[in-house]
């Protein structure tokens, strides 16, 4: 039902595409990320919290029509439905059932519940499109409880050190998570204009968020005074950052479970904290499936299409597309300060 | 194991030198006094002796994690050190047991008796009892290479400010061979007399690439201007009337530079002299080269000592009749080095011709010529200067030649290791021949961490082939490399063999067709001999 071209992820029967790197008539949208939401296609269907982000990064003047998780819609024939994956507020698993078939399109997702994103939703189906980002036996992460927990920890720490304390996260998703956990007891949270953006546009579709202050350039020096600075992966290094000196950086990424990573950015600190599944993660929610067909996208796919053949004899299949893979650290950017 | 390890996460989570040398010194003020010993000598780079296997390792890892071998052998590239990768695999532990530091290397080193059941039992059963940084900082102990982020300087700074000593007195303390098993910190760091160490080498003064124009250093007449050959840094000493050869990298050499062997009867007692151990013959060094097979041999057949007989060319004298003379100037060490060896016959000691130049510009020609005399440059030593302890500036200055370029086209990346794991970072370059790349060199650095993000990102999207860690790539990108010699060799590919190769830029403005040919290669080793 489902085929790979070369504009994206494609189903004939209902003449929609799913995520697709080019212009298209029919655009279903897994969720807000850059490389899943792309501009350019004439009508878009997603989730009812992602229509502000898109609208967002592709222009108020796009096409986009909201839909709630689980509320069917039929296109000739096929049952479409979108349903919680977990990854960042409003993403979806896309699922499409014609004549009995089941195909999930899963997107990006994570089995951890982050306290924003609705938690994801196991699909049975027959085929099922997986992301392999953290797809490695040596991605696994820590309950995030114990992260939240270091990282207020260190800001406390910080203040008492008389550092500010900046915390590096992709400025949707990453950045709302890490803002709903932080213990603004210790002292005030600012955030950066990109982050600030995003918490703003949900906000005015009513989605509530904890409280945070965006950074002006007349912002006072008193009001940094004990303060967490929330900023986006372009922050690092930039003069931007130099009015918060004396600061120690930390960053929050899967990519932080490896030592080699952590080390290269010359962060003071790195948090594993990912808005992907790890392997557990990924393995869990294939075996939930039931599928027995898996199309194995960005991230260490060949490997991981290996062991779900080899190991766990399923049909499995590495499927290129331009979803960011092994660079995604460096990717998810997306406004000017 | 957890008070070293804790160490060991004090030091990674910060960048800065003051709170690693903290970290340090709280780990000496409250760490059992064998655990000390072990702490400073690896630190400072010391080895142990490994005692298993790497298979055996990867094997009892998968199996624990009830991974196939393959999926190992594929997330190793990718994490870029083993004993981390055994760490993030294994599964969480099922209890908790803690040793000290000595105590574990003590088991680690009884295992080489145990038979490879007994090593199996043993090793897993530590794992499984170990939170993952302990579990990391052992599987280290096992491989080996500990390195973790300090320098063997500031080791040294730590340890001065924890045992009230100065810096100069801690380096030359931990130089040569001690045994952290037996001796007692008292012994390596404070009794006044260690003469039971008379082995002991003097901690080298090493010299930094001069970068501003030489004019900047003042009158050249208050320079000391030598050669700079290109061989092994070593130290001759003589004491008690043995002979003991040091090389920089403080490996013990006394046995591989059998030339040597006559200079206890030779030289008075109490001789430290500083110099170059180079290949030598018919009034001229040798290439490099020459040298790497004649240390690379596991024998020495009179034909090897014939082909590539060794001197040491002296530059400095450290030691005179048992007197360390390091805080006199240099004039004066080097006039007692001259007399030491004007008197004496001994064909295996030169003395380092020291340069008469009456202008920078006379250094300037100096310095252009060297290549041709194999030598990379020059050395400028104030005349008046103390001989100091490690790379300080200053003082000392080594100007060496600028290196010889070749543009190169990348074929093959590999990610790296440590800092620059899951990164495509080492490059495999090629050069023309007729209308086909043949691969000349590796490199490894010289990039900067943007530009390398670059590249990788561009492999990932420019990926031929793949040979397990190896990826081929299109060929397309061009990169100035520099190297300091270059010389025909039979075991490349291209017929050639560089030295230090490195990468000087990335040529954006190049295509792979203008880059360079083997015959330009060739060019430049035969330039090079005239």
């Amino acid at each position: 039902m489902l085929q790979f071209d070369t504009k994206g992820i494609y189903c004939r029967q209902a003449g929609v595409y799913i995520d697709p790197w080019q212009p298209v008539d029919k655009a279903l949208i897994t969720h807000a990320h850059s490389d899943h939401a792309r501009s350019g296609s004439k009508a878009y269907l997603c989730h009812h919290n992602t229509v502000p982000l898109l609208k967002l990064r592709l222009g108020q003047e796009i096409n986009v029509e909201g839909i709630g998780y689980g509320e069917p819609v039929f296109l000739n024939g096929v049952r479409i439905s979108f349903h919680p994956a977990g990854h960042i507020i409003g993403s979806a698993q896309i699922r499409l059932e014609y004549q009995g078939v089941v195909w999930v399109v899963s997107g990006d997702y994570k089995l951890q519940e982050d306290g924003i994103s609705a938690p994801f939703e196991p699909l049975r189906c027959h085929h099922f499109i997986t992301e392999s980002t953290f797809g490695l036996p040596v991605y696994r992460f820590p309950a995030p409880e114990e992260v939240y927990k270091e990282i207020n920890d260190w800001w406390q720490q910080n203040a008492a050190d008389g550092q500010h304390t900046v915390i590096i996260g992709y400025a949707l998703g990453k950045a709302q998570r890490i803002i709903r956990h932080l213990d603004s007891s210790i002292g005030p949270v600012l955030v950066h204009g990109a982050v600030d953006n995003v918490n703003t546009a949900l906000a005015a579709n009513g989605v509530s968020l904890n409280p945070s202050l965006r950074i002006t350039p007349e912002l006072s020096k008193d009001s940094m005074q004990d303060a967490v600075i929330v900023a986006p992966p372009s922050a690092i290094g930039s003069p931007w950052l130099k009015r918060f000196l004396p600061y120690r950086l930390g960053i929050c990424s899967g990519w932080m479970q490896l030592r080699g990573a952590r080390r290269r950015r010359s962060a003071d600190r790195g948090f594993i904290l990912s808005d992907h599944a790890d392997w557990p993660q990924l393995n869990e929610a294939i075996k939930a499936t039931g599928a027995e067909h898996i199309y194995v996208t960005h991230g260490y796919k060949s490997i991981f299409a290996r062991w779900l053949r080899e190991e766990m004899g399923l049909q499995a299949f590495e499927v290129d597309t331009l979803y960011e893979a092994e660079g995604a650290e460096d990717t998810e950017d997306i406004l000017p300060p | 194991m957890k008070a070293f390890a804790a160490l060991f996460t004090a030091i990674e989570q910060t960048t800065k030198t003051n709170a690693k040398i903290d970290a340090l010194v709280r780990y000496f003020a409250n760490a059992p006094e064998r655990d000390i010993l072990w702490c400073i000598s690896i630190l400072i780079g010391k080895t142990l002796k490994r005692q298993l296997k790497t298979a055996d390792l990867k094997a009892w890892a998968a199996e624990l994690a009830g991974l196939p071998l393959w999926l190992f052998e594929e997330a190793y590239p990718i994490v870029g050190d083993l004993a981390e990768t055994i760490t993030l695999i294994l599964p969480d532990p099922t209890g908790q047991e803690d040793h000290s530091l000595s105590e574990t290397i003590d088991f680690l080193q009884l295992l080489g008796s145990y038979t490879d059941e007994q090593k199996k039992a043993a090793v897993t059963g530590r794992w499984m009892l170990q939170q993952a940084a302990e579990r990391f900082v052992f599987n280290k102990l096992i491989t080996g290479n500990f390195r973790m982020g300090v320098s063997r300087q500031l080791v040294i700074r730590a340890a001065a400010r924890s045992f009230g000593m100065a810096e100069a007195e801690v380096a030359h303390r931990l130089m040569g061979h001690w045994d952290p098993a037996s001796i007692t910190l008292q012994a390596l760091l404070m009794n006044e007399e260690h003469t039971d160490r008379y082995y002991q080498p003097y901690p080298f003064f090493l010299a930094y690439q001069l970068e501003e124009v030489p004019e900047a250093l003042g009158a050249v007449s208050d320079w000391q201007i030598e050669e700079k050959l290109d061989g092994i840094r070593g130290q001759i000493i003589v004491r008690h009337q043995e002979l003991f050869v040091w090389s920089r990298g403080e490996e013990l050499m006394t046995d591989k530079f059998p030339e040597f062997a006559s200079l206890p009867a030779l030289l008075p007692d109490g001789t430290v002299l500083d110099g170059e151990v180079i290949p030598w013959k018919e009034g001229r060094p040798l290439p490099f080269a020459v040298m790497q097979t004649r240390i690379g041999r596991k024998s020495l057949t009179r034909k090897a000592l014939q082909e590539a007989p060794l001197v040491m060319v002296c530059y400095d004298l450290l030691e005179l009749g048992g007197r360390d003379i390091r805080n006199e100037p240099l004039s004066y060490r080097r006039a007692q080095l001259e007399q030491l060896l004007n008197g004496l016959d001994a064909a295996a000691l030169l003395l380092s011709p020291v340069i008469d130049c009456p202008t920078w510009e006379a250094v300037r020609e100096i310095r252009a010529a060297s290549r041709a005399n194999n030598s990379e440059g020059v050395m400028l030593k104030r005349k008046n200067s103390v001989y100091e302890t490690g790379r300080r500036r200053g003082n000392w200055w080594k100007w060496k030649v600028d290196p010889l370029t070749v543009d190169g086209v990348l074929i093959y990346a590999q990610q790296g290791h440590g800092r620059r794991a899951n990164l495509f970072t080492d490059y495999t370059f090629a050069v023309w021949d007729g209308d086909v790349l043949v691969p000349f060199t590796k490199a490894y650095s010289g990039l900067t961490d943007k530009e390398m993000l670059e590249v990788d990102a561009w492999v990932k999207r420019n990926t031929i082939d793949r040979f397990g860690p190896v990826r081929s790539v299109k060929t397309e990108l061009v990169f100035e490399l520099a190297f300091e010699g270059i010389n025909l060799s039979s075991r490349h590919k291209s017929g050639v063999a560089l030295r230090f190769p490195r990468i000087l830029r990335w040529r954006k403005d190049k295509a792979a067709a203008e880059a360079n040919t083997k015959a330009d290669l060739l060019q430049l080793i035969a330039t090079q001999r005239t």
